[in-house]
């Protein structure tokens, strides 16, 4: 602050907390709908205070499902998880191996093929979806974990973001690794991975959130209500026809949704800011 | 940029390269080539036999009205959401910026909706600006607004905006936070000897060093508007009420799963693929040049 005042300093926190209020006011009433059953909200005058059907309504969410999405939430939240994880990891994986290749080795056509992975940056999903579509089903891989997965870990960002920090790290170290006779593996395994990990982190972060907010491929590729994620089957409880819309068990299950990527987003925050400025989307 | 040294060998890089090209080719390249090879076909009505037709596909979109209605839905979309989760994100940014206590905490509190995926942000504000039951939509309605997003199309779309900038603050927050706080005190300081006042130090000084960020922000915005709210549009509105609120992207979606021509699909798909391939050019291009001071 290059002047003292208190005005100023007044209006900063006024307009703060307004805007933590409009941010979190949707997630409240959401919270508060997941504690009333359905004729109390259908009425229109919702209490802003919490009821008391938050028990009832979080175990048939979980266990038992709506009456229009008749899977229970936990398992949508398994299918959830794994495709997340899987993104998280699988990206991870094949985009550290392939930024080693492209930084650490001289080999032909290695700049064809960074351009080749390079381009990939520009295209979302959403544009290719229907060849995108034909082709996993083609594969057979339609209701599958791995056509959820596979399609969305085609992408750069990862391969740029170990590219970018293998290129900070020092030459020395390599030639010091050789030198004391370590292989492509060792360096690899002894040297790199651990100086990587923060990196690694970062993007687990990033992808992690990624993965589990999917709509539009997990919407196209799964039929089998086994195989919805928890985003998804938020859509199918709410339908065109008020009456048979249970919002207490769509916004249980929209409150449910959101627990695990805010979570990681609070409390590995440090980590989600580098993630999202050093990927730059 | 290189590295001094490098290990030699051929097979190994090649293997390690291998797992991405593959789902790269699989997924990226082969659907996007197909849809580029589609554009130029037409199917017969049962799907057995096609011919090349050209830019008839092309054509025939530029003559559909839903087209351009489309396209006017998309920019009317893209520049709102743009306009206000831009302001009201570098106008919270500024305030977070200012030397106060809790500003880190304020800054937790303000990032988190980034998490939350785009179908279920729309859900939360469908919820509360429902016309019958919601807590801030029937009240509009009690007091005589005539409010209701399902069959009002103007409604529809300001539903969206909501909702989508909503989401967007964020990202933007954080990006012009981190902008705010590199640029020098000393620069500040200067201009507060010479006798400018807070707002004036903003618009000639603070402003005019944040555009590279301001101008990296507007294309992710609008890459954003355009491709994640899919989930928003399709949660809230399912495009309507009467195509009202179909976007370009949503329409891909829709013509694809009525079973409609999939030449025109593919050249829908097309046109988007120019669009972003434009946007990013234009963003490795003059991000860090032109927009410099």
């Amino acid at each position: 602050m290059v002047e003292n005042r208190p005005f100023a300093q007044f209006m900063a926190y006024l307009t703060l907390a307004i805007g933590v209020v409009v941010v979190a006011f949707p997630v409240y009433l959401a919270i508060m709908a997941s504690t009333f059953d359905t004729a109390t909200i259908i009425n229109g005058n919702m209490p802003l205070t919490p009821g008391n059907q938050a028990a009832e309504n979080y175990t048939r969410a979980l266990f038992y499902g709506g009456k229009l999405a008749r899977e229970p939430v936990s398992m949508m939240m398994v299918n959830s998880m794994i495709m997340a994880l899987g993104i998280a990891f699988g990206k991870i994986l094949i985009s550290i191996i392939s930024a080693y290749a492209v930084v650490y080795f001289k080999f032909p056509f290695r700049k064809t093929a960074f351009w080749v992975i390079f381009i990939t940056l520009m295209l979302p999903v959403e544009v290719r979806i229907y060849p995108t579509y034909k082709i996993v089903a083609d594969l057979g891989l339609l209701d599958t974990y791995t056509g959820l997965i596979m399609p969305l870990i085609a992408s750069a960002t990862g391969t740029l973001l170990f590219r970018q920090f293998f290129m900070t790290v020092p030459d020395e170290l390599l030639e010091a690794s050789k030198i004391d006779g370590a292989g492509a593996f060792r360096f690899f395994k002894d040297t790199l991975l651990p100086l990587s990990m923060t990196t690694i982190a970062a993007l687990f972060v990033i992808q992690f959130i990624y993965g589990w907010n999917q709509y539009l491929w997990p919407l196209l590729i799964t039929t089998k209500s086994s195989m919805q994620t928890i985003v998804i089957g938020i859509k199918k409880m709410i339908t065109t026809t008020d009456a048979l819309t249970e919002w207490q068990i769509a916004m249980t299950t929209a409150v449910l949704a959101m627990v695990p990527p805010v979570l990681v987003v609070i409390f590995m925050q440090r980590l989600f800011v580098k993630g999202l400025v050093e990927t730059e989307k | 940029m290189e590295k001094r040294a490098h290990f030699s060998g051929w097979t190994l890089p090649l293997l390690l390269i291998l797992p991405q090209m593959a789902i790269t080719v699989i997924f990226f390249y082969l659907p996007a080539s197909q849809a580029i090879w589609q554009s130029f076909l037409r199917e017969d009505a049962f799907g057995l036999a096609s011919e090349f037709v050209g830019l008839e596909n092309y054509a025939a979109l530029f003559e559909q009205p839903e087209y351009y209605r489309a396209m006017i839905t998309t920019v009317i979309f893209s520049t709102l959401v743009a306009f206000f989760s831009l302001a009201v994100a570098l106008l919270l940014a500024t305030q977070a910026d200012k030397n106060i206590r809790g500003g880190h905490a304020f800054k937790t509190l303000l990032i988190w909706p980034y998490a939350v995926a785009p179908a279920i942000a729309g859900v939360l504000w469908m919820f509360m600006f429902h016309p019958t039951l919601g807590t801030l939509g029937r009240p509009l309605n009690v007091m005589g607004f005539n409010w209701n997003p399902m069959l009002d199309g103007t409604d529809a779309m300001i539903l969206l905006v909501l909702s989508a900038t909503w989401k967007h603050v964020s990202y933007n927050f954080l990006f012009f936070l981190a902008g705010l706080q590199a640029i020098p005190k000393s620069v500040i300081e200067a201009g507060a000897i010479d006798g400018a006042g807070p707002v004036r130090r903003f618009w000639t000084i603070v402003f005019p060093l944040l555009s590279p960020t301001t101008f990296f922000l507007l294309v992710v915005t609008i890459v954003y508007v355009f491709f994640e709210t899919f989930g928003i549009i399709d949660a809230v509105t399912g495009g309507g009420p009467a195509g009202q609120t179909t976007t370009l992207v949503y329409k891909v979606y829709a013509d694809g799963r009525s079973g409609g021509d999939l030449g025109l699909s593919a050249a829908q798909s097309v046109i988007l693929m120019v669009i972003v391939i434009a946007l990013t050019a234009i963003q490795f291009r003059y991000v860090e040049r032109k927009v410099q001071y």
